[in-house]
């Protein structure tokens, strides 16, 4: 209070800014919302605080700073639902354990169904989530229409809403505070996060990685962890690994601040469009990713233009809402779609990735194993299934094909 | 948005193709390879930041597929290969 009253130029910083240490018993490439988590559970459960975070910019301006927030379980595979199911728990009571307002808001998703695949395909992932005591479940046009008014049924459509799936645990957070949460409780816990250091290189002796070089001079570690949406191929190629990763834009937008008009997160599957109200009014709006790799941070126009088209669609009322600003994130998609939480062939070097799309969602759950995997070398029962060596077994964790993973 | 150069078609947008992915060279001797070496293949990718060789197929257009040169930092490409 007495801050807000000094024009807020009092504040003292929520996490210090070390210089680097020449060593640590472990290093985490990424400052985003993965890297942050995984290093605030290595001190918090497993005493292990002699952790450094190196981010090449900022921390939390990847990809965790660019997405659309929306915090869901409703996935193809049963290892997908359970990881998802646990992440979106503990989102439930993020706040509260990192003692740091994330705004999570439980509103509930509405996945609209405009063929009889995909109503198929909803009541096999209803039966399924149930295991976890997970609800989707289905809703009449009807029923869809109560609930979002700004939706208009058009009979005559080429695809018609048959009905809907309704997911209550979805939810939406604020992205930057879920970065600055963890950051500042990891900061708490001993960690240094060492923000403007780029990793440019992993040193290797005897088959194990040593250390890192970096744009702030060499650091040694026996453990390196690579968390870094958008980059997971290139910082795996400096230790001579190649990984089953294409790396593609996604875009997103955001509309002028409008009075309360959705109060669910609505996905459209069949027309690769998904948008959600942010608590300044901002609609939030997704859609496809982009059809080639690249590592531009900027996508293609007629992708967005597709994901407006489909919006007018559904919900012509919008059409003369202004759109402030659009933008794209790099993501690192997976040969199955699905992350990569992982030992790999070199000796200490860990991986946590290839969350495409989704991997928001992911932050506390994938924090919390990723951590376990690297204190004790052994992956949880819930990464167990999201490890490298599925391809080499044959046993991929195939979610749905579309690259924005929403189906 | 940015413009492809078909072989046969000459510059078209962007919209009227397909991304074939990079370009792989097929195992010399199939037979001996591991099961490593098969699934580097089937599945790794170098998926580079800078320039890559890759595929094509002007799937709304001449139905024809060829490599191109393509910068993944800034969409730059390269005059395009016919296929061998
Ligand atoms: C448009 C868009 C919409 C999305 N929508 C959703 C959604 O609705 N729900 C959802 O769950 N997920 C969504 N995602 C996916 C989600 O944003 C990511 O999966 C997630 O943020 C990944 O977190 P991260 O910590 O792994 O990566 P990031 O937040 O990207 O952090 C990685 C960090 O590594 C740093 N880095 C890279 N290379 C180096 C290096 N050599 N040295 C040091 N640091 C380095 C980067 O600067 C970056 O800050 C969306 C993504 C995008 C782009
Ligand atoms: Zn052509």
């Amino acid at each position: 209070m007495r801050n807000a009253l000094s024009y807020h130029e009092r504040w003292s910083e929520a996490w210090r800014s070390p210089e680097p240490k020449p060593g640590y018993d472990v290093v985490i490439i990424g400052g985003g919302g993965h890297g942050l988590a995984t290093a605030y559970h290595l001190a918090r459960d497993h005493g292990i605080g002699n952790v450094a975070v190196l981010e090449k910019g900022w921390l939390g301006g990847g990809n965790t700073g660019r997405n659309t927030v929306t915090v869901r379980s409703n996935y193809l595979r049963d290892p997908s639902i359970r990881f998802f199911e646990r992440s979106r728990r503990l989102y439930e009571d993020l706040s509260a354990t990192l003692n740091f307002n994330v705004m999570f808001s439980r509103r509930g998703q509405i996945d609209l169904i405009q063929t009889w695949a995909k109503w198929r395909d909803v009541r096999r992932r209803s039966l399924s989530m149930a295991l976890v005591d997970a609800e989707y479940t289905i809703i009449t046009p009807g029923e869809i229409v109560r609930r979002v008014p700004l939706v208009e049924l058009d009979p005559k459509a080429r695809l018609p809403i048959l009905g809907g799936a309704w997911h209550p645990g979805a939810g939406i957070a604020r992205h930057d505070a879920v970065a600055w949460g963890y950051a500042r409780a990891a900061d708490a816990a001993g960690v240094d996060i060492i923000q403007n250091c780029e990793v440019t290189g992993i040193r290797r002796a005897g088959g194990r990685v040593t250390g890192v070089e970096t744009t702030r001079g060499t650091i040694m570690a026996p453990r390196i962890s690579v968390a870094v949406a958008g980059h997971a191929s290139v910082v795996a190629a400096m230790a001579g690994l190649r990984l089953p990763i294409e790396t593609v834009p996604l875009q997103a937008f955001v509309s002028a601040p409008l009075k309360p008009v959705l109060d669910v997160v609505l996905n459209c599957p069949a027309l690769h469009v998904y948008l959600a109200q942010t608590d300044k009014g901002e609609l939030i709006i997704g859609g496809g990713a982009d059809g080639y790799t690249s590592y531009a941070q900027r996508g293609s126009i007629h992708v967005i233009e597709q994901s407006v088209a489909a919006l007018i669609d559904l919900m012509p009322r919008l059409g003369r809402v202004a759109m402030l600003r659009q933008w794209a994130g790099m993501i690192d998609l997976a040969w199955d779609t699905s992350p990569i939480i992982s030992t790999t062939p070199v000796g200490g070097l860990f991986v946590d990735v290839g969350w495409g799309s989704g991997g928001f969602k992911a932050i506390p759950a994938s924090g919390e194993a990723f951590a376990q995997l690297i204190a004790t070398g052994e992956p949880p029962e819930l990464i167990r299934p999201f490890g490298l060596d599925r391809f080499l077994r044959g046993r991929p964790v195939l979610e749905t094909a579309g690259a924005s993973n929403r189906e | 948005m940015f413009l492809i150069p078909c072989p046969f078609c000459g510059q078209r947008n962007e919209e009227e193709f397909v991304s074939g992915g990079e370009a792989r060279r097929r195992p010399d001797d199939p037979a001996s390879l591991d099961d490593a070496a098969w699934a580097d293949h089937l599945f790794n990718r170098d998926n580079t930041k800078g320039v890559v060789r890759e595929w094509w197929w002007h799937a709304r257009g001449c139905r024809l597929w060829f490599m191109v040169e393509r910068d993944t930092l800034n969409q730059a490409i390269s005059p395009a290969e016919k296929p061998p």
